[in-house]
């Protein structure tokens, strides 16, 4: 890996910041610069030199005072779904274009109080709906690997902001896989949290009952630096942040992987893997028992439900979630209407698109008289079963490994016209976000035209340290992680 | 099962969103497409089965935490108007309320 | 009960009661809840429901409705649901009301009340935790409204009965004494013209015995007078519809004091479809047990239980019992003067008499009685003790209200009010009145009662009003040997 500062990651800026090699401020300005030179590629939704730089000023007098905080000074950029005081914050929507938030998000806040530094805001799918990042109001995000293909979704600005080093690192939000899929396409390292570990305040619901923010960044080692300072509870602001301490999720990094016990759900291996997935997934599997892992062949036999249970309770949240957005409070207001109903029917009509309408569509229906029990009811016990079906296979395994997405990213408007296909290749992430397990990506290797293949690890509840610890060895033993696309 | 042009006007109403009659065709057919995935979640026999409201609940109780009764918010209007599409002398304007 | 009929058809009415909780802070916010402050500076990013903001329960809230549940003997839900009513109305800032549906915090109970002297209860089904809304102002803004959210997220108990009513006059007397037992219990401040205790009022009519009739509401009915009027009216109409052959339909209505009826809400064509569904946002509320015992224990005596102590304490009878404990200060006020004058059915008399007449005439309460429960036990002290007669007390009650005097005795005093019990004063001045009216005593003797009256007034006269009349006919009787 060359020296260049925007090779580095976060744990190794940090170093360098702490030893005085370099200054928050250059460090700051080099990614400022780096994004600028890429903006092509869309990832950045509004950045401001001045008040990154003041916060880099800031970080720089912590550290000339002796302070040496494990993220102080190091850069990150947030996800658009993230509100902040001092960037706007639009959720990929024309809804919220231009709109100011009068507070930060908790996970903004914590990660500010750490001393990290905002690059910006970073482009993603309109209100987190989406696999490809091509639901954005404000424009596609291209994969750094291949300009022509989706980073994935709903965090692929975030996916590729990273994998084009225009940022260290970036904060994601995953809903049915937000996190793990763009970390998969573009070949970073992503991790979302057990449920609850991590506040909701000030993330811009989706679908609340799923929703968690997550690190994106280039190793297991960053994640869990990252991790640790984005996570606890938040009990005065999040009635479903759990009241479980905080933790130095990096503690247990380098334990050894003898006799880890690695369960293989054979529905993960079904016939709709691509191959060349099916093959990276095969060669990382064998890795890890070089490393002393134990291959367990486990079961979740309500895999392919995951979906349509995913897609009745998510849309059937938002369209609750979204209601809010009526053109009286705050944001898009129509220009021309008549009487109230007729300025909430424009006004939404023109501040959502296409995707977000037809969810809030969908969860109107499966809410509506006569049909709650029959969906949105029906939806939330079968969720129970396959949470269930989850600790049955814990029993047997320490950690679930397996694809990401059954194939690698696709190519911008290919799934055109067809969002169902959008939904079958979530199929692999929506089920631990039904039952909120800790769950990650990591770069395991190369697919057809030479686009990067993640394989997913998922945890039991709380489990994030045992994850983070099989993700890390894995990076010590392989350099996918470091792997830079074409010209990057 | 599968929707017709009613439902989806009737829901797009419910929901207070504005379709196009073109707009309403092509929702009218995703979301029928879709509906058909979701048929096989409706035979699942869930006799007996506890929704799943906070996932965490699947191994340890959730309940509600209370917070003490004690006023801290002050005034920020004006702070909170920042993004109003429409404000006068304090107040949010909409189109008139008819009771 | 026997219900009485309207021209043959019997009213059947059920209420819906909002009730404001008297808390600090909101039910999901930390925003104050005062009265009347400037447009939205009370409204936090909680309640105006700014992207990324979340509710957060307020125990003060809930404590508030286990109180509640324990005065009307109700089920406290050891576990229940918050629930999203989902409709859109620009006072309603998230498009959904955080409220409670399929499990409610509070199951059943009864409130139990008296309409004249028949005791009278209905059932309730329910009491649910919710948030109000804002407000929208129609006034000076041509052809627009304007939104006040500082109402907006402020807790509500919403308390709903049984259809058990059968009359306007037992709908009002059962709010009244909703009305008084949440006052009672402290729970809200029923301040009704500021919307503190705001009344629905579910009324249909039917043939005795047949099938429940069509129901209308009668949406936020903030006075007890209008409520009786708009009920009456309601009921009136409605038979009419009836008469005239004409179907009534399920309708929200207001009423409107000026003209005296009710009309027709607008109402929203999809307003049925509210797509209720658990609040992904807030967990089950789970009350555990021994959080219902210490609520208990804090709880004030209840109405019904210190009327039944007024009973058995100090034999008075159930009705004035019922009316003397109508707030905890008449309840209160009854108690020290019955001690302080050893008299309890004297002091009930005059509280419910003397007192309450003064009380309403000037519109106060007894709270600011100017004749304490100190000096009314004094007086009636002085009743029983015959130092003054009824007449007397009343003119000394009538100083000490005015002011003119505090003290009973020194009252009595100076206007010279004392009955003359003296009895060797008295044969001294009855001597003299026999004697000057020997013609009297011929006829008095021959059996004539007027004479007598006449000799007996002469006597009162001869005392200056002091002498007890009584006494004096007794007397004379002995020395006349009749």
């Amino acid at each position: 890996m060359s020296g260049a500062l925007h090779d580095l990651g976060v744990a190794e800026l940090a170093r360098k910041l702490k030893a005085k090699e370099a200054s928050a401020v250059e460090v700051a300005q080099h990614f400022l610069a780096r994004g600028k030179a890429q903006a092509s590629l869309g990832a950045y939704l509004s950045t401001d030199d001045e008040v990154t730089l003041a916060q880099a000023r800031a970080a720089d007098a912590r550290i000339a005072g002796g302070e040496s905080a494990p993220l102080l000074g190091v850069p990150i950029a947030h996800k658009d779904i993230f509100v902040t005081k001092d960037f706007p914050s639009t959720a990929g929507s024309k809804m919220l274009e231009g709109y100011r938030s009068p507070f930060d998000a908790t996970v903004v806040r914590k990660l500010g109080e750490a001393g990290m530094v905002t690059l910006g805001k970073l482009n993603c799918d309109e209100f987190a709906m989406g696999s490809s990042n091509e639901n954005s109001a404000y424009g596609p995000v291209k994969n750094p690997w291949d300009t022509a293909r989706i980073p994935g979704g709903s965090s692929g600005g975030s996916a590729a902001a990273v994998a084009a080093r225009m940022a260290p690192a970036a904060t994601g939000t995953d809903t049915g896989g937000s996190i793990r899929q763009p970390a998969s396409f573009c070949g970073i390292t992503g991790i979302k949290p057990t449920y609850g570990r991590a506040s909701r305040y000030g993330m811009i619901a989706y679908a609340s009952s799923l929703d968690q923010a997550g690190p994106m960044a280039h190793s297991a080692e960053d994640c869990a630096l990252l991790l640790s300072a984005m996570c606890g509870p938040d009990l005065d602001r999040d009635s479903t942040s759990l009241d479980v301490p905080a933790e130095d999720f990096s503690r247990s990094l380098d334990a050894s992987l003898q006799g880890l016990r690695i369960g293989v759900p054979k529905e993960f291996f079904a016939e709709g893997v691509a191959p060349d997935v099916r093959a990276a997934i095969e060669a990382a599997l064998q890795q890890y028992e070089k490393l002393g892992a134990r291959r367990v062949e486990v079961s979740l036999p309500r895999t392919e439900l995951a979906i349509p249970v995913y897609y009745v309770i998510a849309p059937a949240e938002a369209s609750s979630n979204l209601s809010r957005f009526d053109g009286v409070k705050f944001g898009h207001r129509a220009r021309q209407y008549g009487d109230l109903t007729d300025m909430y029917k424009k006004t939404r009509a023109e501040g959502f698109g296409d995707e977000v309408k037809a969810r809030i569509m969908i969860g109107t229906y499966v809410l509506s008289h006569g049909y709650y029990d029959a969906y949105y009811l029906q939806a939330q016990k079968i969720r129970r079963m396959i949470a269930d079906d989850f600790q049955q296979a814990f029993r047997q395994c320490d950690v679930i490994a397996g694809p990401v997405a059954p194939t690698v990213a696709w190519k911008l408007g290919e799934h055109g016209g067809d969002p169902v296909a959008d939904y079958l290749a979530d199929i692999f992430t929506l089920p631990g976000s039904l039952a909120g397990l800790p769950g990650m990506s990591i770069p395991v290797g190369f697919g057809d035209a030479r686009m990067p293949v993640g394989m997913q690890l998922l945890g039991n509840y709380f489990q994030e340290a045992k994850l983070l610890n099989a993700a890390h060895r894995f990076q010590q033993a392989t350099d996918f992680h470091l792997r830079r696309p074409e010209g990057i | 099962m599968s929707l017709n042009p009613q439902d989806i006007s009737r829901i797009a109403n419910l929901a207070r969103l504005q379709l196009s009659s073109d707009e309403s065709e092509r929702m009218l057919a995703q979301i029928n497409g879709f509906f058909a995935i979701v048929e096989k979640m409706r035979a699942v026999d869930t006799t007996g089965i506890e929704p799943l409201t906070h996932p965490v609940a699947t191994v340890q109780d959730v309940a509600l935490r209370l917070r003490e009764d004690v006023a801290t918010e002050t005034n920020q209007r004006e702070d909170n108007q920042r993004s109003a599409p429409a404000v006068e002398r304090g107040l949010f304007l909409v189109p008139k309320v008819i009771e | 009960m026997t219900s009485k009929l309207v021209q043959g058809y019997e009213v059947v009415i059920g209420f819906e009661t909002h009730a404001q909780l008297s808390t600090n802070s909101k039910i999901f916010s930390r925003s104050p809840t005062r009265f009347g402050a400037e447009p939205n500076t009370q409204a936090s990013p909680v309640d105006l429901a700014l992207p990324g903001t979340l509710p957060v329960m307020n125990k003060g809230a809930v404590e508030r409705a286990i109180r509640f549940g324990l005065a009307i003997g109700a089920h406290v839900a050891a576990r229940s649901i918050f629930a999203r009513k989902n409709y859109f109305y620009p006072d309603l800032p998230k498009g959904y009301q955080i409220s409670q549906f399929e499990i409610p915090v509070v199951q059943g109970g009864a409130v139990e009340f008296f309409l004249g002297q028949e005791k009278r209860s209905v059932r309730l089904v329910r009491a649910h935790l919710e948030e109000d809304a804002g407000k929208s102002l129609h006034e000076d803004f041509i052809g627009q409204s304007g939104i006040d959210l500082n109402r907006a997220g402020t807790p509500l108990l919403e308390i709903v009965t049984e259809p058990d009513m059968r009359s306007s006059d037992e709908a009002v007397a059962y709010a009244k004494e909703l009305h008084k037992i949440v006052t009672w219990i402290g729970i809200c401040d029923g301040n009704m013209q500021e919307g503190s205790f705001r009344c629905d009022a579910n009324v249909s009519v039917r043939k005795p015995g047949g099938p429940l009739g069509t129901r209308r509401e009668i949406k936020n009915l903030n006075s007890f007078k209008f409520m009786k009027e708009a009920i009456d009216f309601e009921v009136r109409w409605q038979i009419e519809q009836i008469e005239d052959g004409l179907a009534i339909q399920q309708a929200t209505v207001l009423f409107d004091p000026d003209t005296g009826e009710t009309r027709s809400m607008r109402t929203k064509e999809d307003a049925a479809d509210y797509r209720y569904f658990p609040d992904p946002d807030l967990p089950p509320l789970v009350i555990a047990s021994d959080w219902i015992e210490q609520v208990r224990q804090g709880m004030p005596e209840l109405p019904r239980v210190m009327a039944a102590r007024f009973v058995n304490n100090y034999e008075l009878p159930e009705y004035d019992s019922i009316t003397l404990t109508q707030s905890q200060a008449m309840g209160a006020y009854f108690e020290q003067a019955a001690q302080a004058s050893g008299q309890a059915k004297l002091a009930s008399n005059w509280i419910m008499g003397e007192l309450s007449r003064r009380l309403n005439a000037q519109d106060i309460g007894i709270e600011q009685a100017p004749v304490t429960a100190a000096m009314l036990g004094a007086l009636i002290r002085r009743i029983a003790d015959g130092t003054v007669s009824n007449n007397a007390a009343r003119q000394v009650f009538e100083a000490l209200w005015t002011g003119e005097g505090r003290d009973v005795d020194a009252v009595i005093e100076a206007k010279g009010l004392k009955q003359m019990n003296d009895s060797g004063a008295l044969e001294k001045i009855l001597d003299e009145v026999i004697a000057a009216n020997a013609a009297n005593v011929e006829q008095i003797r021959a059996g004539n009662d007027k004479a007598f009256n006449a000799l007996v007034g002469q006597a009162m006269k001869a005392s200056k009003g002091k002498a007890n009349p009584q006494q004096v006919g007794d007397m004379l009787r002995k020395k006349l040997g009749i």
